[in-house]
């Protein structure tokens, strides 16, 4: 018995490694300087030059993206998130209170229309989603990066879900005491839903925060960048160069992940618990 | 549904408003809009469109290009799938066993969910750099000259290893959930008949666990068809040459650099097809397994 803990402790320990090992680097090469790095390769051990990369990819223009610093790409991803789960919740929970708590013609049109965009995946309408977010004028605007990620109807499907599972009785009570269905909706319903509103906040920062294909094609202003989108141009930059500050091109990545990894971390059975019932 | 609902005559309408405008401008316009530019041959100055018919398809299918970016993405989904299950079913499995720091493994094993493909790329492309990438010089230790970006094979198997490790997480968390649901006294019960562990996994575990699998598998084959594209964009360093591309990235170059609107739209449609027949198989799971408890 003891024997097999063992291995079952080592395997373990070895796939954890493994996950943990890619970003060790990075965070460790992004205390080095570029010089050492490039003659001595990717680091493992923490340098001396901590403090002095994360100040310059924060602060200075120059660099990878030559007009925008390290702070306003941070900014712009924050926007993203917190604008993609804000504006989701909302909208979805609107939706899903009048599917699950109203009778009405073509309610299930409707409902079935919302949940076909589950069907689609972004990447298979792009060049026309595209061209008609251009047409609109909203290319390089926050409006166009954030609204039309927020067609998908996940949220909706989380809430339709979490409805359901609210007991009868309470829509019954509220109706003898007379109260509207406006009244049930922010006097008795947002407030019982107010975990599950918190979970798919962070389940959906972190979805907003990540996107990459949407963000590519409809932000060409620099300005616009978030981090996650500027990996490529950070990247082109690197190659680009002659000495290559790997350093702040692990730094910008380390700022990149760190939000959304801090936060699944932290609120770690949120986001099993969202992720696994959404499979129901 | 609920057994007790409210009417009104406008309101349910005015709280649907806001999704399905959304929905119709950023959703259901892009999608008709790629069915109809499908069949239609889009001047390359701007001068109109003249229609085609299936001619887009035809040409979209019978280029040989096009044939070797399906191969090649009919078997990197396939690696991806397959390793990333695998792997995450062995650690699952694992990790369902111990009890001494449970937690402490569960967290290590899956927080790289939350790091975005892309960013994922960026640190592959840099582990797997001929100049200071650590996997390339243990590559060279053992014998193999791995050229990212240059050599066919070496980027295909870059792009695998970084794709296999951001799903591992993923698919951990479900397995592991899936494994903590089977019943105690199932397991007890086993474990009385049979005294080979590994029987009793392949025989007992296994087979609760299929509408899990089943599912993941679907998750997966989604994932690697359309959620690589950071990861392979960047390991791409935007320059596919003759590397490896799948055919979500194939949509993204015809349309956004070569310019074939028709072409492009034609692959988009034939992907439409590819996912919608992939929901259906699912839904038919899902139906099936409601049956099942």
């Amino acid at each position: 018995m003891k024997h097999t803990q063992f291995w079952d402790h080592t395997i373990l320990t070895f796939g954890a490694l493994i996950m943990l090992v890619p970003v060790v680097y990075a965070l460790m090469t992004s205390s080095h300087d570029a010089v050492s790095i490039y003659k001595d390769g990717l680091q493992l051990s923490p340098g001396g030059h901590f403090v002095d990369t994360y100040k310059q990819v924060l602060t200075e223009a120059g660099g990878f993206t030559r007009s925008v610093t390290g702070l306003t790409m941070l900014w712009n991803s924050l926007i993203l998130g917190l604008g993609f789960a804000f504006g989701k919740i909302i909208i979805s929970m609107l939706a899903a209170y009048a599917i699950v708590y109203f009778r009405f013609p073509f309610g299930t049109f409707f409902f079935w229309i919302i949940f076909s965009t589950l069907l689609l995946p972004l990447e298979v309408r792009i060049l026309p989603s595209y061209e008609i977010v251009q047409g609109l004028g909203m290319a390089n605007t926050y409006s166009g990066l954030i609204i039309p990620l927020i067609a998908s109807a996940t949220g909706t499907f989380y809430f339709r879900q979490f409805f359901k599972t609210v007991p009868d009785e309470l829509v019954e009570a509220a109706r003898i005491d007379g109260a509207g269905p406006v009244k049930f909706f922010i006097d008795i319903l947002v407030p019982l839903s107010r975990t599950m509103i918190a979970a798919i906040f962070l389940i959906m920062f972190v979805f907003g925060w990540n996107q990459y294909l949407w963000p590519t094609l409809i932000t060409t202003d620099e300005s616009l960048f978030t981090l996650v989108r500027g990996m490529k141009q950070i990247l082109q930059v690197w190659i680009g160069a002659q000495i290559p500050d790997t350093n702040q091109a692990m730094a910008l990545a380390v700022l990149a992940m760190l939000p959304p990894v801090l936060i699944v971390v932290i609120f770690q059975s949120w986001f099993v618990k969202g992720l696994v019932e959404s499979e129901k | 549904m609920k057994r007790v609902q409210f009417s009104h005559p406008l309101m349910p309408y005015m709280l649907l408003l806001p999704q399905l405008s959304i929905v119709g401008v950023f959703f259901l316009w892009p999608a008709a809009e790629a069915i109809r530019v499908s069949f239609y041959l889009e001047d390359p100055f701007g001068f109109g469109s003249t229609f085609v018919g299936l001619d887009n398809f035809k040409d979209v299918i019978s280029a040989s290009e096009y044939s070797r970016t399906a191969w090649f993405t009919l078997i990197f989904s396939s690696a991806v799938t397959f390793f990333s299950l695998s792997i995450a079913l062995l650690l699952a499995v694992k990790a369902d066993k111990v009890i001494k720091g449970a937690s402490i493994h569960r967290t290590l094993l899956m927080w790289v969910y939350a790091i975005a493909p892309p960013v994922a790329g960026l640190l592959g492309v840099m582990l797997f750099d001929q100049h200071i990438g650590p996997l390339n010089d243990l590559a060279h230790a053992l014998g193999w000259n791995m050229q990212i970006g240059v050599n066919y094979f070496d980027t295909a198997f870059a792009m695998t290893v970084i794709a296999v490790w951001k799903q591992i997480p993923i698919n951990f968390i479900f397995f592991l959930s899936g494994l903590q649901s089977v019943p105690k006294s199932v397991q007890e019960a086993a474990a009385v008949d049979c005294r080979s562990s590994l029987r009793r996994f392949w025989t007992v575990t296994f087979p609760l666990l299929a509408p899990t699998s089943f599912f993941l598998l679907i998750i997966n084959i989604t994932y690697a068809l359309f959620d690589t594209f950071g990861i392979i964009d960047l390991v791409l360093k935007g320059e596919p040459g003759n590397n490896p591309v799948t055919l979500v990235y194939k949509v993204f170059l015809d349309g956004f650099r070569g310019n074939d609107l028709g072409g492009s739209s034609a692959q988009s449609v034939i992907l439409m097809m590819l996912v919608f027949a992939l929901t259906v198989v699912q839904f038919r799971m899902i139906e099936r397994r409601v049956h099942y408890s």
